[in-house]
């Protein structure tokens, strides 16, 4: 372990080190609690009947720490990397970069304190409390004055794709965190929002799907612009569709929120302006797929050598499969068949594990030796096995979420010929029970690979400095 | 003006400068620079690969490699 680096500009690594590390550690609890909720809806007793180990308490605890602790902190990583990389000049702000990693693991211990204490503002994905929330908009407005402070002082003319997607996700979550998150305190830990009603409703899902939107896509795929290209030791297969995918996916994705409110008390036009907005999204969406599994076109031979690469296409895979779902999902007539039912967790989760998780672990493996001065990870057959771990995890987890949820969609329309339901919703209960095991089971071999890949870091991490060699072509 | 036709016009707008996005990227006259960019990730590599070789003999180049 060492804090040199070989390039001729004195680049601020730590930071991203910092981050790398806690990206496998968030990325074990985060699916460790995913887990044990998972068990949780199959075996009630697993609350052990106290109030901090419920299930309405943990859920949201799993939600943010998978989304705001690993993949936030996966984006702290590569955007503070591939920032400084390719500006070829050191984080912009000095002391500030690290105030952003301990100010977001403040944030995150907060939310693992609170969140089972029961303090939550009930807005999803935004549940944390005023108080936690004035803190990560310090942190937030911290990250964007480094982020764009080392754009400005780059030593290159143009300004490289990736960031531009980073730019753009730091800039529009904090206007959505800000945005959203308004409210009137009314004690330490209990606020109201300032928003009421329908429009309460609006705001949230504007919030809550451009942050699918900006941090889980637009984010992720600053990522893939990056390390794709680098791991397959080719440049990025279309560059004038990485401008055109950028625009469009911008422009587009911050109108799609009411699809998450259909048929409720939103007004119906919006819901018809969203589930429109969400079919073009497709297009976009489609391209930036492309255009990053086609940059390995004439090298697809890699695939059977490289599992890190192997990570980073799947992960593209995984994008393709659920931006076609997702579009899908959100017209009327068939959201009115998946709404409420365990089909929306089966689609987020092939976001969650296959997009963001997969193209999120290829690019910490990418990471580690390149900043712990490796030249490569300590096992490559390890990244392997962490690889067949977590895809086979996720397929049997959306296809459990897949089969358990239209069933319920149509155990729950079901009417007998004089109009009274044919089920009750028990019934449907009863019928999950075997996916809910299934889904059970693809959770575990989730945590096991990464377990299996923080062993895999620190074992990269600790070896004597160079002493991992990369190993010979055959 | 009322508010609605304002609204129009301002997607017209947004619609007309998306189109100018897309001419200006697949013009003919910024391919070379584009691909430049897209090559340029890979520029402090070769610097220091060229500086590794001369003082250490292990070949750079292999699948499983992490610059």
């Amino acid at each position: 372990m060492t804090t040199s680096n070989t390039s001729a500009v004195d680049y601020n690594f730590d930071v991203v080190r910092q981050f790398t590390v806690m990206t496998v550690i968030w990325g074990i609890v985060g699916t460790l609690v995913g887990v044990l909720i998972a068990g949780q809806l199959i075996w009630p007793a697993l609350n052990f009947d106290t109030p901090w180990l419920t299930y309405s308490r943990l859920r949201p605890l799993h939600t943010n720490a998978v989304i705001f602790a690993f993949g936030t902190s996966a984006l702290f990583a590569s955007s503070y990397y591939i920032v400084q990389r390719t500006c070829q000049t050191r984080l912009f702000g000095g002391k500030l970069a690290a105030f952003t990693f301990w100010g977001w693991q403040a944030v995150i211990v907060a939310a693992v304190i609170t969140l089972p204490l029961g303090y939550t503002s009930t807005k999803e994905y935004a549940e944390l409390e005023w108080p936690i929330d004035i803190l990560i908009a310090v942190v937030w407005i911290c990250y964007a004055i480094v982020f764009f402070g080392t754009l400005i002082k780059r030593k290159v003319s143009h300004i490289y794709v990736a960031n531009w997607f980073f730019g753009a996700f730091i800039l529009v979550i904090a206007v959505l965190h800000i945005g959203n998150s308004m409210a009137i305190p009314i004690s330490a830990m209990k606020s109201y929002s300032i928003y009421s009603g329908a429009i309460d409703a609006m705001m949230q899902w504007w919030y809550g799907h451009n942050a699918v939107g900006f941090l889980l896509t637009a984010g992720f795929l600053g990522m893939m612009y990056y390390f794709v290209p680098k791991q397959a030791e080719r440049p990025v297969y279309s560059y004038r569709l990485s401008i055109v995918h950028f625009w469009a996916l911008i422009s587009l994705y911050i109108w799609a929120g009411p699809h998450h409110l259909h048929y409720t008390a939103l007004p119906d036009w919006v819901q018809t302006v969203g589930m429109t907005m969400s079919i073009v999204l497709f297009l976009p969406s489609w391209g930036g797929m492309i255009n990053g599994i086609m940059t390995l076109s004439g090298a697809w031979h890699k695939l059977r050598t490289d599992p890190i690469l192997r990570f980073l296409i799947v992960s593209l895979s995984f994008y393709g499969m659920s931006t076609f779902e997702g579009p899908m999902m959100a017209i009327k007539s068939v959201n009115a068949l998946s709404h409420y039912t365990d089909w929306t967790i089966g689609h987020v989760h092939s976001g969650a594990l296959g997009w963001v998780a997969m193209i999120s672990i290829g690019a910490m493996y990418h990471l580690i030796p390149v900043l712990f001065n490796q030249g490569r990870m300590f096992s490559i057959r390890l990244i392997n096995v962490h690889f067949w771990l977590h895809t086979s995890g996720v397929v049997l987890y959306i296809v459990a979420m897949w089969i358990s949820g239209v069933m319920q969609g149509l155990m729950w329309r079901a009417v007998n010929s004089d109009g009274t339901l044919t089920y009750s919703f028990v019934e449907s209960l009863t019928a999950s029970y075997p996916f809910y095991f299934m889904r059970f089971i693809g959770g575990i071999l989730v945590v096991a690979g990464f377990i299996l890949m923080a062993y895999n870091m620190f074992k990269t991490i600790y070896a004597k400095d160079g002493s991992l060699k990369p190993i010979e072509a055959e | 003006m009322d508010y609605g036709t304002l609204r129009g016009l301002v997607a017209l707008l947004i619609l007309a400068l998306f189109v100018i996005i897309v001419m200006w990227s697949y013009s003919k006259k910024r391919s070379a620079a584009f691909d430049d960019i897209a090559n340029s990730i890979f520029e402090e590599d070769e610097l220091n690969k060229q500086t590794k070789q001369s003082h250490i003999d292990t070949n750079n180049k292999q699948e499983t490699n992490n610059v």
